[in-house]
């Protein structure tokens, strides 16, 4: 049943002032450094060394962990250096460092994929590196194999982007919207699913139409319009708010039939279905108050951000805070020497008046934390307890159905660092499982 | 290091809403109240408001330093306590009284269990509840409205005598309606007090769900059980008269000493009106809403226990 809405959430401003900003294909920079985890799971294992030359779409590391997928380069050239690099979250990460040539010589094993059976179509999404592209990360391979006995009946594709300034998804629409029905088309019938959704909050009208139009040409795919509300977009949300279908705690969207797709990732799949190529490059919505000109691009995966910034007409002023991804969710970065990865949707660059911490006062139980929590928790109460170490407490509260969405924060007026407290809790909470063995 | 870069946990901004603001939106909703009061009760009521005032701000102020804490003034708590406590006490009241009321409310109810969102019960209402009992005949002294000073007893004293069958001199609803009547300052006209709640419901500063369901149970008991004889109690009568509409919209409501989950402010309300009728008809005192709200925030923490809900796609909490 269609609700268009879910309960909770914030008004969070919108800024998309990128929405208009063609993408750019930027060019190709002098060194990438290709991190081998660029997914949630396992990292892969290096497959090249120094000194070896690669192509474009040469696999660089692979590993037989179910939960992985693996990465290819996205440049020809010399590996110049295999090591732990700094990496996006601010650990290091085994990462490949391969100095480009500029021709971008394409590898000759790269042809399209053939498939006949939906286990070798998701052998083959496997094989393309696909994970996520709304941000998460997570495999796609995984997301399409449906846990056994489960029936999927219906694909919803996800183009809410309720995180301010990114105009990712909304510039595929606009861009590729045919590539997106392709894509679908494939995924439909490989896995012979007959019902897709494309979800689109009401904030994008030019979204809506353009695909609306696309899709009237199959009888199986809908458009629905989606209250421009943030976490519009979180896997859960979206799949109540246009099936009415409630993912239990803990388990997945194929628990209840449904398949979610990042509008970028479903049309990521028609083009490798056409030409083999691997996951390599990445839409980035360039934006934030430090930066001269507000852009999308095309960006190789593993291009550094300073590069990506350089190239994008630099800085106003001195960055005081990066992120990658949206202001909501994304992480703030450490130096601009991390690389762009599979799943990087936006690069944001504040100056220091967005960047400066609010101070937290006491919390006056106003309840608004309660009110903004899409998950119904008592982020207070998580909060407290977190910070009183209370694992037993934190349980009770139901700690690890947070999503990080970030509301309680957003609408806190005593500015209290509720998520942060709340990541600190999960974290006990597993430390004290993995300690008691329970 | 090249540029130093700010590194901070998710979310990078920040929704608009703040502790100053809230409170500056419950003095602004406060002020009908205030102003009906000076005009049906004089100067003698802007008087008593500008001594709790300043006593709360000065007691806020004081504590804080003498504590070593950072000064918390500026959160305008400490106005709204001291502005619902000089709605709360009688016009003529002895304005040293008053101002023992709001040191009382601040020091010993508010920052002495930790200040700002750490006190269990109201500060206003400790405080008035405190002068009460100290101070019985000055605390139930009331007057009647206008320049005369007459002596007079409130609208729900008559109520009570009228329904033991004596004689008495029953309001009509227009003057309780419109607050013509003796009682505390800020607690007779039903309709000031209405307007500055629709103020907050609008802004969003409290919820329908206290007030409301307050209200309603006053008059659904009051209308059960208010009468001569079953279901023939003038529950109009009831809800307009009292302090009644004053505490559920601006009392049960506060943040601190209310449950922050919906089930739980439902429970407040049905709580809250439930002691209220009783204390009203078949206690000795004539008004309940004080001690029915302090009874019911002294409940706070349980309700919030058990009324932890399901998480969304999750099973309900075992308490």
């Amino acid at each position: 049943m269609f609700k268009s809405m879910f309960k909770g959430g914030v008004n969070a401003p919108h800024f998309k002032r990128t929405q208009d900003c063609e993408t750019v294909r930027m060019k190709v920079p002098e060194k990438v450094v290709i991190p081998m985890l660029q997914h949630i799971g396992a990292p892969c294992e290096p497959s090249v060394q120094k000194g070896d030359e690669v192509k474009v779409g040469q696999i660089l590391g692979n590993t037989e962990k179910f939960v992985s997928a693996p990465v290819h380069s996205s440049v020809s050239g010399t590996v110049t250096d295999v090591s732990p690099r700094l990496y996006a979250g601010g650990v290091y990460i085994t990462s490949v460092e391969i100095k480009t040539d500029g021709k971008q010589e394409v590898d000759k094993s790269i042809e399209p994929p053939k498939y006949s059976t939906s286990e070798e179509f998701i052998g083959a999404i496997r094989k393309s590196g696909l994970v996520g592209l709304g941000g998460a990360g997570f495999p796609a391979h995984i997301k399409l194999s449906p846990p056994q006995g489960k029936k999927i009946d219906t694909l919803i594709i996800n183009a809410a982007e309720c995180e301010p300034f990114i105009t990712s998804d909304y510039r595929e629409i606009i861009e590729n919207s045919w590539n997106v029905l392709n894509g679908i088309n494939i995924v439909m019938e490989a896995l012979k699913i007959n019902n897709v959704i494309i979800g689109i909050e009401d904030n994008k009208p030019q979204a809506i139409k353009e695909m609306t139009n696309v899709a009237s040409k199959s009888d199986k795919v809908n458009v629905v319009k989606l209250k421009s509300r943030y976490p519009q977009g979180a896997e859960k949300m979206l799949i109540y708010a246009t099936t009415g279908r409630k993912v239990p705690s803990g388990k997945l969207p194929s628990d209840v039939g449904v398949i979610v797709m990042n509008v970028n990732s479903i049309s990521f799949i028609s083009e490798y279905i056409k030409t083999g190529m691997p996951l390599i490059k990445k839409r980035v919505t360039v934006d934030g108050t430090a930066v001269n000109n507000p852009s999308n691009l095309e960006v190789l995966i593993g291009t550094s951000l300073s590069d990506v910034f350089e190239f994008n007409g630099g800085f106003k002023v001195p960055p005081v805070k990066v992120l990658m991804g949206g202001p909501m969710m994304g992480i703030a970065q450490f130096s601009l020497e991390t690389s762009v990865l599979k799943h990087t949707n936006a690069l944001l660059a504040f100056e220091e008046k967005e960047a400066v911490l609010p101070k937290s006062s006491a919390c006056i139980r106003c309840g608004r934390c309660v009110k903004a929590c899409p998950m119904n928790l008592l982020p207070l109460y998580l909060n407290t307890n977190a910070l009183k170490e209370n694992i037993e407490e934190l349980k009770k509260y139901h700690v690890n159905d947070c999503i990080e969405c970030g509301s309680c924060s957003y609408a806190c007026p005593a500015k209290i660092h509720l998520v942060q407290s709340i990541r600190l809790g999960k974290t006990q909470v597993r430390q004290a499982t993995s300690k008691g063995g329970k | 290091m090249e540029n130093r870069l700010v590194v901070s946990s998710s979310p990078h901004i920040r929704g608009k809403a703040n502790t100053q603001r809230i409170m500056l939106d419950v003095i602004i909703a406060l002020l009908p109240a205030t102003v009906a009061g000076i005009y049906f009760f004089g100067l003698k009521a802007i008087l008593v408001v500008f001594v709790t005032v300043l006593a709360c701000l000065a007691s806020e102020y004081l504590t804080r330093r003498v504590l070593k804490k950072e000064s918390t003034i500026s959160d305008l708590s400490a106005v709204v306590t001291g502005l619902l406590l000089a709605l709360n006490l009688p016009p003529t009241i002895p304005l040293w009284m008053a101002a023992v009321g709001g040191v009382f409310a601040i020091v010993i109810v508010k920052q002495l269990f930790g200040g700002l969102g750490q006190n269990f019960m109201n500060p206003a209402l400790v405080a008035r509840v405190f002068l009460l009992n100290a101070f019985v005949t000055q605390m139930t002294t009331f007057v009647s409205p206008g320049p005369d000073v007459i002596s007079s007893a409130t609208p729900l004293f008559q109520m009570k005598e009228f329904v033991k069958g004596n004689e008495a001199n029953l309001a009509g609803y227009w003057d309780l309606f419109v607050g013509n009547i003796s009682g505390c300052i800020g607690e007779t006209s039903a309709i000031a007090i209405l307007i500055g709640a629709a103020y907050l419901l609008f802004r969003r500063v409290i919820g329908w769900e206290i007030p409301i369901v307050y209200i309603g149970s006053v008059a659904l008991v009051t209308w059960i059980l208010g009468g001569q004889t079953l279901l023939s109690g003038d529950w109009i009568y009831h809800i307009l008269s009292g302090g009644l509409m004053l505490g559920a919209f601006f009392m049960a409501t506060d943040y601190t000493t209310s449950p922050v989950t919906f089930k739980g402010r439902i429970i407040m309300g049905i709580g809250c009106g439930v002691l209220t009728a009783v204390i009203r008809l078949y206690t000795g005192y004539p008004e309940g809403v004080s001690y029915a709200i302090l009874l019911m925030n002294i409940c706070v923490p349980l309700i919030d226990r058990y009324t932890v809900p399901k998480s969304f796609g999750g099973e309900k909490a075992v308490a």
